[in-house]
């Protein structure tokens, strides 16, 4: 066994039926070992099954994949050893303490009584849970209880880890906290696979990116070659005089593109700006001597990156017999 | 929207690197120990939610004194008579009752994902299921002991004495082993916890009242009669009586502990296959 895997996870045809829903449908991956890889998609597009296959939960009926290059059915003991999964649902045990889970997986790899519990102290304290350490795990927050839950993912430091939407449902604080864990991680070498919803959350950390619909990668790229395929954002500006916003509105026009005049009468948007352009005109603004309150950059949404790849919204996507999809579709255009 | 704090993260990252990078792998468990940490998470659960000792005791006590005092002069001639004869029934009922929370349990487990970090750990695969009725084994245990303590405060003295006693109890809890196995099917069948407790109790209920745990089966009628000897629990109720009166029933005993070996040899395997697959 070589000690230097170039691809962490090689998958080919990979797919998976549930009675007549083929729920993924021929997925091909290629993940570089020590990076973040993004699988990006809407509510049933397939991703948790194809991480329940990678992690060797449940056997694909098509196609073939390797992870750490051990095959995923035949050698499927050996992929144990290696990867570890944070699931959707927090794969911990309600019903214990925080503290007890940590020892209780301590246990299932291997670790003596007493080093299980100095390794569940460490990581209680590592992870900002030690106060809560004692507490069963149903009274946690989400934000604890995801943190616990990848604390009991790196008992013994996986070479890959699954995390299938780790911030869906966090508060800011508890999300930044959960991607400062990811990155450690990283940092230290584990390769990782992310399953997201969020354009922003594979934005802010995935290396590489996969956007699946349907059961099947629709695109793949870097984060930011995809949102250049996908078209520019906008420009948001919002004014300290509301009576000014015509004259910036003609500004903009000329310097970004087509500008959209938003509810609150202060604010504006152009859309098609990149940074360069977006900077040109929020110059050309401080120029003219209309006072700005702040301006951002909105990157495309998810729905946009869908609409753009797929033609459809991304909340239609689980369900393309919907009677409701044309007019949604006819609404998003 | 003016003045937006930027809110990091409070997660020391040095110490979360330190936590990330200082782990040797420690050999793998062996099978007994993965399963024996699997009892353990079984015990704690119990110290946890003490109460669902509760649900499996109060039962089985409430129908011991329902029956000795409200029927016991009726069918028996007197209460102490019929404490003597149903007792031993009522330890086989209180500990088959709790078999069903097992898969209950189970049930639970496979809806809260947890199952999922078991399934993807490198370990023996039956050991969350051996375990988990190993930890079930010790409520077996306390849920007997409840049954038979609170017989003797009503007046209840086995003949067989304290010996004979544990050895009922001893037969009652290894053939709920292997009827546990039953359960655990049904809880990774069926969708909800609810549900495994509904179909468990549907199925256990009628067994147990068709079986000689609360009447002489010879005061039946002919048909129901033939049903009740042949139903095991009538079997294991009989080797359990024999038991405790000191004149051990031994073609009893051995019926039991084969039926119970049946069960084990035929829902064992279901069982880890199924669970393997879900």
């Amino acid at each position: 066994m070589t000690t230097q895997t170039p691809l962490a996870i090689e998958a080919s045809g990979l797919g998976k039926s549930f009675g007549t829903t083929r729920a993924v449908d021929g997925v091909d991956l290629a993940v570089p070992a020590g990076t973040i890889y993004g699988v990006l998609g809407p509510n049933g597009a397939g991703k948790t099954t194809t991480i329940r296959m990678l992690a060797t939960l449940i056997a694909p009926d098509a196609g073939s994949a390797r992870v750490l290059g051990h095959d995923i059915v035949t050698e499927a003991d050996t992929v144990r050893e290696l990867v570890s999964l944070t699931g959707q649902l927090a794969s911990v045990d309600e019903e214990l303490t925080g503290r007890e889970n940590l020892v209780l997986l301590g246990r299932l790899l291997g670790y003596s009584r007493a080093a299980a519990r100095d390794r569940a102290d460490e990581l209680l304290d590592a992870f900002d849970i030690a106060e809560a350490a004692g507490r069963l795990v149903k009274h946690y927050s989400g934000g604890m209880r995801r943190r616990l839950d990848i604390a009991a993912s790196i008992v013994v430091t996986p070479r890959l880890m699954f995390l299938d939407e780790p911030t869906t449902g966090l508060d800011p604080r508890s999300r930044n906290q959960v991607w400062e864990i990811v990155r450690a991680l990283v940092a230290e070498g584990t390769t990782i696979l992310l399953c997201t919803q969020y354009l922003e959350e594979a934005d802010q950390l995935a290396d590489g990116l996969a956007v699946i619909d349907r059961g099947r990668v629709i695109a793949e790229g870097t984060p930011g070659n995809l949102k250049a395929s996908v078209g520019t954002g906008s420009l948001q500006v919002r004014l300290l005089d509301p009576g000014r916003r015509a004259e910036a509105a003609e500004l903009l026009e000329r310097s970004v593109g087509p500008v959209v005049l938003e509810a609150d009468p202060a604010a504006l948007s152009a859309v098609g700006a990149d940074a360069e352009r977006a900077a040109i005109a929020v110059a050309g603004l401080a120029h003219a001597g209309v006072p700005l309150a702040h301006f951002w950059l909105q990157q495309p949404s998810l729905d946009e990156v869908f609409l753009a790849l797929t033609g459809h919204a991304a909340d239609e996507a689980a369900d393309e017999t919907s009677p409701t999809s044309d007019t949604l579709r006819e609404h998003a255009s | 929207m003016t003045a937006t704090t930027r809110t990091t993260g409070s997660a020391d990252t040095a110490a979360v690197r330190r936590a990330i990078s200082s782990t040797p792998r420690p050999p793998r468990p062996g099978r007994l120990s993965a399963a024996l940490v699997f009892g353990w998470r079984g015990m704690l659960k119990v110290k946890h939610v003490p109460e669902q000792l509760l649900d499996v005791t109060v039962t089985p006590v409430m129908f011991l004194l329902l029956f000795t005092y409200l029927f016991g002069g009726a069918i028996a001639g007197s209460t102490s008579a019929y404490l003597d004869y149903t007792l031993p029934g009522l330890l086989v009922m209180s500990v088959l009752f709790t078999t069903v929370y097992s898969g209950i349990s189970l049930n639970t487990d496979l809806t809260k994902g947890v199952v999922d970090r078991f399934r993807s750990l490198p370990i023996w695969r039956p050991a969350p299921l051996l375990g988990s009725l190993l930890g079930d084994s010790v409520r077996y245990v306390i849920a007997g002991t409840v049954i038979i303590v609170v017989g003797m405060a009503l007046g209840f003295r086995p003949e067989g004495g304290f010996a004979g006693a544990v050895a009922a109890l001893a037969l009652v809890v290894a053939f709920s082993f292997g009827l546990s196995w039953v359960f655990s099917v049904l809880g990774l069948l069926m969708r909800s916890p609810n549900a495994v407790m509904n179909a468990g109790f549907m199925a256990i209920f009628p067994l147990t009242f068709l079986s000689n745990v609360f009447v002489d089966p010879t005061t039946l009628p002919g048909p129901l009669e033939a049903f009740v000897d042949v139903n095991p629990i009538s079997v294991l109720a009989t080797a359990s009586r024999s038991l405790m009166a000191g004149t051990p029933d031994g073609v009893a005993i051995v019926v039991s502990l084969a039926v119970a070996a049946g069960l084990a040899a035929v829902f064992l395997p279901l069982t880890t296959r199924l669970y393997r697959s879900r």
